[in-house]
């Protein structure tokens, strides 16, 4: 058996996507608090003037990448819900007994994940344009689609390392709620950084979100606070070790 | 080659000894049964067979892979049908099939085949594409037991494979793990708490009690060494006398006096009960009723450990 076995891959990331293309609550259920947050804020703070805001960027066009990166992290880090899930029903002993390397099986959670994450997050994209969402420059979408599969990688591993500590889908339900809102917030998704106490400033300097939701305002509005090269290096940085940390805790489960 | 050989096995959880120091081989295209209450430890016998968890102590091979050092090829080589259901209930039964497929690295006309063939087998073609959670019990198990198969193992672990099940699905459960074993050659390793399942089933039966084996050999010897059969008799007429040439008699071990006539429990088997009847005839004794007990695993069970298997796993709860 080798390190990576991409038939395996592949298999996990099918049934994945399978299950969400059948559940179309889910895929509903998981767009509901983005759109809430797109059309209450947007619509309620479109005449407001920010501090911190670059002149001539509308809020509308600030809010809509903050919250695609939102759906990215509330989408994906759901993934590992679905973990719990499969232990719950037993189908993870049927995995876990497979001669397929565990760094393979993590893979193909994020694989899976990735794509049900991205799938969510383009939804919220097109919903935004009847809202007045407009993309500055469109040569820039290929940057888009990578700094999404960045971000759904980022969160998926994330997902996955902390499912692989818990037993049950409950306690892990709640602490996603507890770490998903910090995140969120301090990632500068829904006004700027610059406004708040140092200390959160510096938190949200490590937060992977900050960088993303940077990018896509880098490539989508044309207006960031780090060049677009640095954004997508350091999500690069953070998928890879949310993979590496995703892999090795998981690996330690030895039974279920 | 053994198919399975443990040597000095435990797994202990904290205080608790889930298995203790177990020694066992398991021959090539044998079906081996391991019977005992629940709680006696063998699930946890089979999550260190099948490389989900780890000995505490000891060494096992399974298809001669250490399973330890070699737990891929252990994996490779192995089919497994848990006792609780482990099937993706949103997919379909072709789908559960080909998703264990893929894990296995089968090519695509090998998928195809198999999945065409083993859903022949087990009766579940004409609804291969319904979601599993629309099965019945019966029809999950069967297709658990065929998804096992896929990949053409050596060894097939069934934990308790009829848990649950209705008599008749049982019974049908049972014809198609013979067949497995019949025409596959498959070895099969399956715990059960259903005496009559060990000894339908299996060539040979491991009794296992606290994390033991305390007896093991085909159901026939087992139940051999536990004595003959007993006869219960009816009977009207001079009792006495014909209890007098019974017990002189060589095939006898002892007659008993109940209230409507006699027990005799026999050296040998109920082969001899032509021979209790003339002896009555012979003595004027009229015979009203005869019942035959043969010997059962729960006999030996009982023997050996002094507890029923209900009894022992209402313990093994406390």
């Amino acid at each position: 058996m080798s390190l990576l076995d991409p038939q395996a891959v592949y298999a996990l990331w099918l049934r994945d996507v399978k299950r969400f293309v059948r559940t179309p609550s889910q895929v509903a259920g998981t767009l509901v608090f983005p759109l809430m947050f797109l059309v209450f804020l947007g619509t309620g703070f479109s005449d407001a003037a920010l501090p911190g805001i670059p002149a001539g960027v509308e809020y509308i066009q600030y809010l809509v990448p903050g919250i695609v990166g939102f759906t990215m992290l509330f989408g994906a880090s759901f993934a590992g819900l679905a973990i719990l899930g499969a232990q719950d029903t037993g189908f993870l002993k049927e995995i876990l007994v497979a001669p397929v390397s565990r760094t393979s099986i993590v893979l193909g959670w994020i694989a899976g994940g990735a794509t049900t994450a991205l799938i969510q997050g383009s939804l919220v994209f097109l919903i935004a344009i009847p809202l007045g969402f407009r993309v500055a420059n469109p040569l820039l979408l290929p940057v888009v689609a990578v700094v999404l599969l960045l971000l759904a990688v980022t969160f998926v591993g994330f997902g996955v390392a902390l499912a692989s500590q818990f037993s049950d889908t409950q306690g892990f339900g709640l602490l996603i709620q507890f770490i998903v809102f910090p995140i969120f917030f301090l990632s500068g998704a829904l006004f700027p950084l610059s406004e708040l106490p140092a200390v959160a400033q510096y938190l949200g300097r490590v937060n992977p979100l900050t960088y993303g939701v940077d990018a896509l305002r880098g490539a989508l509005v044309g207006a960031s606070t780090y060049p677009l090269a640095l954004d997508v290096l350091a999500l690069g940085v953070s998928a890879a070790v949310m993979v590496a940390v995703g892999a090795w805790l998981f690996g330690r489960v030895e039974s279920v | 080659m053994s198919a399975i050989r443990t040597t000095g096995l435990s797994k202990r959880y904290g205080e608790t000894v889930a298995v203790d120091d177990l020694s066992v081989t398991v021959e090539s295209g044998e079906v081996f049964g391991m019977l005992g209450p629940n709680g006696a430890g063998k699930s946890t016998l089979i999550g260190m067979l099948c490389t989900l968890s780890t000995p505490t102590d000891g060494e096992a091979t399974v298809n001669g892979y250490d399973i330890r050092s070699e737990r891929d090829a252990v994996r490779d080589s192995i089919g497994v049908v848990f006792q609780e259901p482990a099937l993706d209930e949103e997919l379909t039964a072709a789908e559960n099939l080909a998703f264990h497929a893929r894990m296995y690295g089968l090519s695509r006309e090998e998928r195809r085949e198999r999945i065409g063939d083993l859903l022949d087998l087990v009766e579940l073609a004409d609804v291969a594409d319904d979601p599993v959670g629309e099965y019945s019990g019966g029809m999950k198990r069967r297709l658990e037991i065929a998804r096992g198969l896929i990949h053409e193992p050596e060894v097939l672990f069934l934990d308790e494979p009829t848990l649950g099940l209705d008599a008749q699905t049982r019974r049908a459960t049972w014809r198609y793990i013979e067949r497995m074993n019949d025409e596959r050659g498959v070895t099969v390793v399956l715990t059960t708490h259903y005496m009559e399942e060990a000894d339908h089933l299996c060539d040979r039966v491991a009794i296992v009690d606290d994390g033991n084996v305390i007896a093991l050999d085909t159901p026939t010897t087992l139940k051999a060494q536990q004595g003959g059969d007993m006869l219960e008799l009816g009977l009207e007429g001079d009792v006495v006398t014909l209890t007098a040439r019974l017990e002189d008699t060589p095939w006898v071990e002892s007659v008993t006096a109940t209230d409507a006539g006699v027990q005799v429990a026999l050296a040998g088997d109920r082969t001899r009960v032509p021979d209790v009847v003339r002896l009555a005839d012979e003595t004027g004794v009229t015979i009203t009723a005869v019942e035959v007990h043969r010997p059962s695993l729960e006999t030996v069970f009982l023997a050996l450990t002094g507890n029923t298997i209900a009894e022992a796993a209402a313990e093994g709860k406390q």
